[in-house]
């Protein structure tokens, strides 16, 4: 961990990337199967910008400002595949964020709560959260050194990493090397990968697009060599061309949020109330449970949630 | 060769000056002269009158039978690429499988859009700038249905990747196929105001000869009559009642046609315009609409784009009815035929906004369902089935705009027709009094010869 945080001191050449970001080729460690908090000394450096607030189950002003308002509005998205999508064959929005949007609103809001879902592209999820125009996002966003200056994030609750997405034939890429020299890489504006791809270019044109799905379309529109996204959203553009695959290792160690605005940190402690019950309960958790619903298929292998860290 | 050739020739010029001038001190010499001059005059005033009417009336009828279908087809063009465009939308917004009618409404504004883009090409008539567009149109219809058709197929499947290329292909109509479009329709639009321009020119070179014609005429029985006291000769009566017909007919019947076409302009062409640009407004407020819905959430701009749309068509938000395009077109309609349909559009217009306001308040108070069904049917958030939307009362303005053109395209075809009607038979008829003219202006000089004799 110290030489990957030595990363993050650099942070004016890395602005959005995690400071844990693993070196390349470094084995993923995904979900350790734990939910023992664990408390970390926070310092300037942002060693651990995943520590988040001790989870409380008290209303304070954000929390009460939702219930008078009746409605939690929660920033979502609909195109990533298996986490936040419109399902086209009835229209509702679907997915393992939604899953956990739905337990939030359930806590703060009783069983019949009301939930109003905003779609927002992936480079507006900060200044959403910042302007409250939306209550939280709950976005496969990453939790990064830069963006806990701009909002608050819960305690982490999916390991992830990004990786590369090609065509299984007739592609030179074999890498995140020098194999993507005059190469085209698409990935989305705002993302975690773009900030990668703008810091080791390897050579590559970047594609920036609004939304990582609509780098699926470049990619079989030929516009696009190669596609940098988080592995798990890379896996649900798998399942949606069988004609790509994911190559290499994950290139970075990071992890998912929900992201709230920094005044409310009565609504984040009472998150993560809602988040440290969604991890009890071993392997019928709801969180394994949603797991199983909609990710174990295309993205096998993790065994539990990442354990939650506290920064007080 | 051309050492000795200029020699000659000024001999015979010099020989003919001096033949002329030996002719000019006689009586008799000087009455072939008039005699000459009066023919020519009378003559080329016939032939310059035939020539300049003869442009006229052709760019009269290109107004009528050309270059105002073809503006009009122009934007139709565009307005059936944009409705294949919404349509699209709707289509993605209902869940489960598209309507047949959707799907109906899809396929036959990209038949419109195809044939209209095949007859334009046919009567590009070598204009760069249409053969750019209608090459681009040609090029990229085919690429945004196949996007369409992915979208469809992802769509069916499931998938969200359908949404993405619905997006992707509404990025490739809104950014290259709508500006070819509206270009065209520019390009047409010119073509339909130089045709007019060219058909209302003033013919002032066969205004100046016939009245230098009769001019001659008149001078050459003045002449006659100080010389001889008589008061009439017959022939040069009758040039000068020929090319004085000739004249009043040129003016009279051009002057007229003038009118028409001024007519035609006055009351159709402007509707036309204002009512096609509506059409196209009305769409786009529809598409943004849509789109508002598609982008669920993130579709502020699209609301903004919407109220614009809105504006223009029926004046800003709180002020309805006043300024706007339909305001323009309902005085701008001189007949109930015309004002009939638009005062329909604008009822469906006003009545479009509020039930958008609804739906509106309840996408902005999280209640997405209720929402949608205002705007494309379906039951809201209480199961109860909507029976009122926003969808029915743009199909009502887009109808009447479509009434309020035809009937504004027939008006227009009507004056564009009578502007060519009042030019039939000039061109020959000035041939045909001329040469009467000129024949008699001869008779008449040749009497007087004859008295020399």
């Amino acid at each position: 961990m110290a030489s990957a945080c030595a990363v993050a001191v650099t942070a004016t050449l890395l602005p959005l990337l995690p400071c844990d970001a693993a070196p390349l080729g470094a084995e993923p460690s995904r979900g350790p199967g734990l939910t023992q908090a664990r408390q970390v000394s926070v310092d300037d450096s942002c060693s651990h910008p995943e520590a988040s607030l001790r989870p409380s189950s008290a209303s304070g002003d954000a929390v009460k400002r939702i219930q008078q308002q009746g409605y939690l509005t929660v920033g979502v998205d609909q195109n990533s595949y298996l986490w936040g999508y419109r399902d086209p064959e009835t229209g509702q929005i679907v997915g393992f964020d939604i899953d956990l949007v739905k337990a939030i609103a359930r806590d703060i809001l009783g069983s019949d709560a009301k939930i109003v879902y905003r779609t927002i592209p992936t480079d507006q999820r900060i200044s959403a959260v910042q302007h409250h125009t939306v209550d939280m996002v709950v976005r496969t966003m990453s939790i990064t050194c830069d963006r806990i200056k701009q909002v608050a994030f819960s305690t982490a609750y999916f390991q992830i990493g990004q990786q590369l997405l090609v065509p299984k034939t007739g592609t030179t890429v074999t890498g995140f090397d020098d194999s993507l020299n005059g190469k085209t890489v698409c990935a989305a504006s705002g993302s975690t990968a773009e900030a990668l791809l703008n810091s080791q270019p390897h050579g590559s044109r970047v594609l920036r697009v609004p939304n990582q799905l609509d780098c699926l379309v470049r990619l079989q529109l030929g516009q696009a060599d190669a596609v940098l996204t988080d592995n798990a959203l890379a896996a649900g553009q798998a399942a949606q061309d069988p004609a790509v695959h994911l190559i290499g290792q994950p290139l970075t160690q990071e992890t998912y949020g929900v992201a709230m605005n920094l005044a409310d940190t009565d609504l984040v402690r009472r998150v993560n109330k809602v988040l440290d019950d969604y991890r009890s309960g071993g392997a019928s958790s709801p969180w394994m449970q949603a797991y199983g619903k909609w990710l174990a298929h295309n993205l096998p292998g993790v065994t539990g949630p990442p354990a939650p860290l506290y920064k007080d | 060769m051309s050492a000795w050739l200029p020699g000659p020739r000024r001999a015979a010029w010099a020989e003919g000056v001096d033949r002329l001038r030996d002719a000019a001190t006689t009586e008799p010499g000087r009455l072939r002269i008039i005699g000459a001059v009066l023919a020519l005059l009378v003559v080329t005033f016939g032939a310059v009158t035939a020539w300049q009417i003869t442009e006229r009336s052709s760019a009269a009828r290109d107004v009528a039978s050309r270059s105002e279908p073809l503006s009009a087809d122009a934007a139709e063009i565009y307005r059936s690429l944009a409705d294949a465009n919404t349509t699209a939308a709707d289509g993605f917004l209902v869940s489960g499988q598209e309507p047949a009618a959707v799907r109906q409404r899809y396929e036959s504004d990209v038949h419109t859009a195809a044939q209209l883009i095949a007859n334009a090409a046919a009567n590009s008539q070598g204009s760069a700038d249409t053969q750019n567009q209608v090459t681009l149109l040609n090029q990229q219809l085919p690429v945004y249905t196949g996007l369409v058709e992915t979208a469809r197929a992802n769509n069916r499947q499931g998938l969200p990747l359908g949404g993405a290329y619905l997006r992707y292909a509404n990025d490739q109509m809104t950014g290259t196929l709508l500006p070819a479009a509206q270009k065209l329709y520019q390009t047409e639009t010119g073509r339909l105001n130089g045709d007019y321009a060219a058909a209302e020119s003033l013919p002032w070179a066969a205004w100046i000869l016939g009245l230098l014609a009769l001019g001659a005429l008149v001078w050459a029985q003045r002449r006659t009559y100080l010389r001889t006291n008589r008061v009439l000769n017959p022939g040069l009566l009758a040039g000068t009642a020929a090319a004085g017909l000739a004249l009043v007919w040129l003016v009279a019947g051009h002057t007229v046609a003038r009118s028409d076409l001024g007519d035609s302009w006055d009351h159709s062409g402007r509707s036309l315009q204002v009512l096609n640009q509506a059409r196209i407004d009305a769409l786009q407020a529809r598409g943004n609409e849509n789109l508002t819905l598609v982008a669920r959430g993130a579709g502020a701009t699209y609301e903004d784009a919407y109220e614009q749309g809105m504006s223009t068509l029926d004046g800003p938000r709180g002020q309805q009815g006043a300024g706007g395009l339909l305001a323009q077109a309902l005085s701008l309609a001189d007949d109930p035929g015309g004002r009939t349909p638009v005062q329909q559009a604008a009822d469906g217009v006003a009545q479009w906004r509020s039930r958008h306001n609804v739906a509106n308040n309840d996408d902005n108070n999280g209640d997405y369902d209720s929402a949608l069904a205002y705007v494309i049917g379906g039951k809201d958030s209480s199961g109860t089935e909507v029976t009122q939307t926003t969808g029915q009362s743009f199909d009502t303005v887009d109808r009447s705009l479509q009434q309020a053109v035809d009937h504004e395209t027939g008006e227009f075809e009507r004056a564009a027709g009578d502007a060519r009607d009042s030019l039939t038979g000039l061109p020959e008829g000035a041939a045909v009094l001329a040469v009467l003219g000129a024949a008699g202006a001869v008779l008449g000089i040749g009497r007087r010869l004859s008295e020399y004799r």
